[in-house]
């Protein structure tokens, strides 16, 4: 087990900046999960903590010992690559043994610590195989086996799961966390699946241009963004963003959109709010917090608005209306049978109290629903 | 019979007559490229009125060795032996060199992009147009007429061959298999001798097989910087043209020891070639 610092770390692809000062701490054993969208930097970041890029600037240390200039074998950390990685000529018993070997360990020692990891891995069927009779599950496994099976301190994944169908991506998944709960190696995961991040992370660091936006666990960061960038990311289908202005609208405080509807604020948020009276903001609510108004649901903190819905798509379990607010094409997550056709009427309820309020210059999240 | 049935008669009977002809010709153009080859080894087992008799005699009436012990006992085999040590080491050195700088050009872009064109345009230098400026270097450094002299020319002269092929063939091996490597351990010499050879296994045979067949061909390298000591075999073969009368019966006997090594290698490797071949064609 290990804990892993690393201070203002830079890294350049040329003239392309990849990686442009990232401070991180994790402790011992903790899952992070490094998020953010293609060219965010994050498996640049990962690489060079294995040692396969080496850094321009700052320091990275595991357990107190800088690694920049030690090399990827003397790392001791173990990694998983998107495309798995295994060796086409060698089956699955060499595939796992090959750090072992690569280390010199004696051989009833190999072959009693793969034993041990196709256990766990539930492969030992697998071990006489060629990677290529493998399907995508087994061969993914067989990665992770010839991680775990050397004992490394820190575990490393690249994108494990994106060359996987949905199905296997999920059991998979679940097979990982539930690894991390055994062997409780300290694990940074790279990954641009936000479902991934908040299932597996202990710690989301989500990355954007080479920068961490925003770190923590992962329900902080979805009820408690900093930014846009971070509200809009966590979430799916993803938050909605409407342009408004807060308003005095008899002793509260209100929400009004371009085209004149008005939502009102609690009470609770009002105190924070006061000063910002008469600003244009974003206003940014997610589809799970709009629900369809029935009679004597409204809840305290809940707005009404009655709104046209255009665009009907049912997903089975719930069903996304969408329907203009301020100009906006706006998401609602509704029950399956509140809305059946395009063009119907209906009162919807936002519950105020967990939206997002957002400086449209700064792009900063000034009240969440912890303020 | 139905009119369907008829059709699919005929649509068979078409269908056959098109893989005769089809195998006609193939077995026809075999002949005729084979019928040489075959001439060449039935002279090196005739006796000398066989070989100029006339009507020529298709197969020899018993198969005499006697072409080859003449081969033997005058010390001309010998030559053979010269090309195989020559050809044989230089293409081992070819290789080893060539592969580690095909790995370098490859994963460290050394040289950038052009360097890898410059080596391969090396290739392209006609021997002609250098083999007289070598010849006088090579009296300077008293090489001439030497093994390593010989070796060292074709090891250069193939180098970029042997560059240009197995860069091709190392940049078709997924990085990630190295970085696994050297992540889980290895050395970058571990993942040269552990990952890569296995993985360019196939290209390295073949371009092995056409580096060794380039040295074992040539002659005017070899008629240029040899005198008596290390005379490859194509030059022996030239020493039985004379001014008067040709030596077939040697000719034949030398070409026939001379090709037996090629066509072991060739049926031993039958399968990287066509594989390692291919797998250049689509590679560019």
């Amino acid at each position: 087990m290990a804990r892993l610092k690393i201070s203002g770390l830079k890294k350049s692809y040329g003239k392309v900046p990849a990686v442009r000062g990232v401070d991180l701490d994790i402790s011992e054993g903790e899952f992070t999960v490094l998020v953010g969208p293609s060219g965010c930097g994050k498996s640049t970041l990962l690489r060079t903590i294995a040692g396969l890029e080496e850094a321009d600037d700052g320091s990275i240390e595991i357990d107190g010992e800088l690694v920049n200039d030690v090399r990827p074998r003397d790392r001791n950390v173990a990694m998983v690559f998107q495309n798995y990685a295994l060796y086409p000529y060698m089956n699955v018993f060499e595939n796992i043994a090959f750090g072992l070997r690569a280390r010199k360990a004696p051989k009833n020692q190999v072959k009693d610590q793969v034993q041990r990891a196709a256990e766990m891995l539930g492969i030992t069927s697998l071990l006489e195989r060629l990677p290529r009779e493998l399907s995508g599950g087994q061969r993914q496994r067989v990665a992770i086996g010839r991680a775990i099976v050397r004992e490394a301190r820190l575990f490393l994944f690249d994108e494990p799961l994106s060359n996987l169908d949905a199905q296997l991506r999920d059991e998979m998944r679940s097979e990982i966390k539930r690894l991390h709960q055994d062997i409780g190696k300290t694990m940074v995961y790279v990954t641009h699946d936000q479902i991934e991040a908040m299932t597996l992370a202990d710690r989301i660091v989500l990355m954007k241009d080479g920068l961490i936006e925003q770190q923590g666990m992962p329900l902080e960061l979805f009820e408690r963004p900093a930014t846009r960038f971070v509200a809009g990311f966590l979430g799916s289908p993803a938050m909605n963003f409407i342009p408004a202005t807060l308003k005095r609208k008899g002793t509260g405080i209100a929400m009004v959109f371009d085209d004149g509807a008005a939502l009102a604020l609690p009470a609770s948020r009002k105190a924070s709010l006061s000063g910002s009276v008469g600003r244009a903001v974003l206003f940014g609510v997610r589809p799970e917090h709009i629900e369809r108004s029935r009679k004597g649901s409204a809840r305290p903190g809940q707005a009404r608005l009655k709104v046209t819905i255009d665009l009907v798509q049912p997903t089975g379990p719930r069903t996304y209306g969408t329907f203009l607010l301020g100009g906006v094409e706006t998401v609602a997550e509704l029950e399956v049978h509140d809305v059946e056709r395009p063009g119907e009427s209906l009162a919807l309820l936002f519950d105020m109290n967990r939206i997002v309020i957002i400086d449209p210059e700064t792009e900063l999240v000034i009240s969440h629903s912890g303020t | 019979m139905s009119a369907a049935q008829e059709a699919r008669r005929r649509l068979a009977q078409r269908r056959t007559r098109k893989l005769a002809i089809r195998y006609a010709v193939a077995s026809l153009l075999t002949v005729l490229f084979l019928f040489p080859i075959y001439w060449l080894f039935m002279i090196s087992f005739k006796t000398p009125e066989e070989i100029f008799s006339s009507p020529p005699v298709w197969y020899p009436a018993s198969i005499q060795f006697d072409n080859f012990a003449v081969l033997f006992r005058d010390g001309d085999a010998v030559t053979v032996w010269n090309s195989l040590f020559v050809a044989g080491v230089s293409t081992v050195l070819a290789m080893f060199l060539g592969t580690l700088c095909a790995y370098s050009l490859a994963r460290f872009r050394t040289g950038g992009d052009n360097l890898a064109v410059w080596i391969i345009s090396q290739r392209m230098i006609p021997p002609i147009a250098i083999v007289f400026p070598l010849f006088l270097l090579y009296v300077w450094l008293g090489w001439v007429d030497t093994y390593h002299g010989l070796i060292m020319l074709y090891t250069a002269f193939n180098l970029p061959y042997v560059i240009w092929m197995m860069r091709g063939y190392i940049e078709d091996v997924p990085s990630e298999l190295e970085e696994s490597a050297l992540v889980d351990g290895c050395t970058r010499w571990q993942v040269l001798v552990r990952v890569i050879f296995p993985m360019v296994r196939t290209g390295l045979f073949a371009t092995a097989v056409f580096t060794f067949v380039f040295a074992w061909n040539d002659f005017i390298f070899a008629l240029v910087m040899t005198r008596s000591e290390v005379t490859t075999y194509p030059v022996q073969v030239t020493h039985y043209f004379g001014a008067q009368s040709n030596f077939w019966a040697k000719i034949a006997a030398m070409s026939v020891l001379g090709a037996a090594p090629v066509f072991v290698a060739v049926a031993f490797l039958q399968r990287y070639l066509v594989r390692g071949i291919s797998m250049g064609a689509v590679k560019g």
